[in-house]
């Protein structure tokens, strides 16, 4: 990746970070854990020009689609949505309210540029699973990005799509999995022990490419090598760290589904603005 | 007594076909004019009759194997690209099964999905409890936005697929297993959000959906020989339910009997006592399952077993009639 290219979606990172943390101490909850731990994978999705997609015509009919399967991350999707023109920052405030169009989880019919209504973990693939087979039957030749979380995968029904998504050689169908280590009760390990992943998303059928998910280069990389793929679904499975850009949060299972006090926001915010 | 304008859409073939049969049917002639329509299934679409569509439309069906969350997800999924999922399953599965993802990925952002869950109520027979949906009318009706239809007959089935294909929406279609009897003829006419009175008389008020209905007329038939008639409606739009039909005519008898192969708590006869406690309040009577699982035996045994035969639904009326 050039230089200027890097530097630009590392500050569109930092900006998402900071609109992550402003927004949950506006709404007084919410999960920044692991919003925080896509910020440098939604500035890419969002911000290098990778994905087919207008802010202007949300719903055109052969965009790129995003599902964010994990939906309670939703505060990353809302700040790269507004960062990127789909509707006007000041609706970030409105997290969480009544009234506002932006829910608790992601809901399709509120914001623009959701694609997909979740919230309730392991359907959203599925969903993706839907619409990959649609754009074939159609031939729109768009490209479906799915974001799991790793406690998601606990659920059945995620093998259950990965299962199906094999089975009808969905390419452009992406997942990109937040492996960021840890669920609400504490590390994927100990609650419920999901390895070996790789091999999993291996053995049934998926090309599996394994990232730094805070890394731009690889970001960009794998998403580029995963869209030349053929005949097969791919996951990228992105290390990541929950929290990340908050030193305090980095890792912290208690930064799951709490907002940050006035004063941890200044702090938060401080370590946001940082070279990462 | 049976009105003049209905005995012109009665039908007067001796024939007995399965709704699910007729479903199937009609699908795949549906596919043919609507090439948006696509149908899914998990591993069952010989019983579900979704294997006449595959036949004639392999690139638009998709089996799913035995995971029906992941069906009706993906039924989601499909819908938002302009396609019409046709989705089905046994209704135990669809209802219970895959009850979360009917409500978050289907009914919340009240997506285009059609749910044609087939072998409904214990009439399915020998496979018994773990196969017969008796709650699966209450689950769904409880499904914000979501459209409940319980089509009484082959016909009946026929003209409520076509209608849930035109309209824009999640729709759910409670379809039976075994054969009975056609009651309507092709100029019968099916609007959601409406029943039709098959029967008028001012004695009782018989109310039914789906496989009871032909009992419910053989009943109301029988009592009209012994001289007592009643108003018969067949509620195949159990949500939106028609309920100025049912004021009306609890206002005429005072009296209601609900028939249905379901629970009597949160079906038809549910229902039928939320819009009348408030609107007219009248005695209701529900036959059909009492909070008890199903069981294996042949339909009619069951039927019977159940209490809602027409020889349950004679009684029922003639105890309750002052
Ligand atoms: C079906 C379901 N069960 C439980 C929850 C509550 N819940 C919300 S987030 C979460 C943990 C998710 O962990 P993970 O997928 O690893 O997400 P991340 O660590 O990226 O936040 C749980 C259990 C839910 N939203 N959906
Ligand atoms: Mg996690």
């Amino acid at each position: 990746m050039e230089e200027d290219k890097r530097k630009e979606l590392e500050e569109m990172a930092k900006k998402i970070r900071v609109d992550i943390v402003e927004m949950l101490c506006e709404s007084g909850s919410g999960h920044p854990g692991g919003s925080l731990s896509l910020a440098d994978i939604f500035s890419y999705l969002y911000f290098s020009g990778i994905m087919n997609i207008d802010p202007k015509n949300p719903n055109k009919k052969d965009r790129d689609r995003i599902v964010l399967s994990k939906g309670h991350a939703c505060p990353v999707w809302y700040a790269a949505l507004a960062e990127k023109g789909y509707f006007d920052k000041s609706h970030l405030k409105t997290l969480r309210k009544y009234g506002s169009m932006l829910q608790g989880h992601p809901d399709m019919n509120k914001t623009p540029g959701v694609d997909m209504t979740t919230g309730s973990l392991g359907q959203g693939l599925s969903c993706a699973v839907g619409m990959a087979l649609g754009a074939k039957l159609d031939k729109l030749g768009c490209r479906i990005f799915a974001i799991v979380g790793d406690g998601e995968c606990d659920e059945g029904q995620i093998w259950e799509a990965a299962m199906s998504a094999f089975h009808y050689k969905l390419d452009n169908l992406i997942a990109i999995l937040d492996r960021n280590s840890l669920q609400i009760d504490g590390y994927t390990k100990d609650i419920m022990n999901s390895e070996p992943m790789i091999n999993k998303w291996k053995s049934f059928g998926w090309e599996v490419i394994e990232i730094n998910g805070h890394n731009l280069d690889e970001i960009e990389s794998s998403i580029e090598k995963a869209l030349n793929i053929k005949n097969k679904p791919v996951c990228i499975v992105a290390n990541t760290i929950k929290g990340k850009g908050v030193s305090f949060m980095e890792g912290e299972c208690g930064w799951h589904g709490k907002a940050p006090s006035e004063e941890e926001k200044e702090k938060a915010i401080r370590d946001c603005m940082c070279k990462a | 007594m049976i009105p003049e304008n209905i005995k012109k859409i009665l039908s007067n073939e001796d024939k007995k076909v399965a709704t699910r049969k007729a479903y199937g049917e009609r699908l795949a002639e549906l596919g043919e004019k609507n090439k948006n329509i696509v149908a899914l299934d998990c591993d069952l679409s010989k019983s579900t009759m979704t294997a006449l569509f595959a036949r004639k439309f392999p690139d638009r069906f998709f089996n799913f194997g035995i995971a029906e969350s992941n069906m009706i997800s993906a039924a989601a999924g499909l819908s938002t690209m302009g396609k019409i999922p046709f989705a089905s399953t046994f209704a135990v599965f669809a209802s219970k099964r895959a009850c979360d993802q009917v409500s978050i990925s289907v009914a919340y952002p009240h997506l285009n999905v059609k749910i044609c869950a087939t072998h409904s109520g214990v009439s399915i027979g020998e496979d018994g409890a773990t196969h017969q949906a008796i709650i699966d009318a209450a689950i769904m009706r409880a499904m914000p936005g979501m459209v409940v239809l319980s089509p009484c007959d082959g016909t009946e089935t026929k003209k409520v697929i076509d209608r849930i294909a035109e309209y824009k929406g999640p729709c759910y279609v409670r379809l039976c297993r075994v054969a009975s009897p056609v009651i309507f003829n092709e100029s019968y006419n099916f609007e959601i959000g409406k029943g039709i009175k098959i029967m008028e008389g001012g004695s009782a008020t018989i109310i039914s959906a789906g496989f009871t209905t032909h009992i419910a007329m053989q009943a109301a038939r029988k009592l009209e020989e012994d001289g007592i008639e009643v108003d018969l409606i067949n509620m195949v739009s159990i949500k939106p339910i028609d309920s100025k039909l049912i004021i009306e005519s609890a206002k005429k008898t005072g009296l209601v009997i609900t028939v249905e192969d379901h629970s009597v708590i949160g079906g038809l006869g549910g229902a039928v006592c939320e819009v009348l406690s408030c609107n007219m309040p009248t005695k209701v009577v529900r036959l059909g399952v009492q909070d008890k699982f199903g069981s294996s035996g042949s339909p009619s045994e069951l039927v019977s077993a159940y209490g809602f035969d027409a020889a349950s639904i004679i009684k029922t009326v003639k105890e309750n009639i002052c």
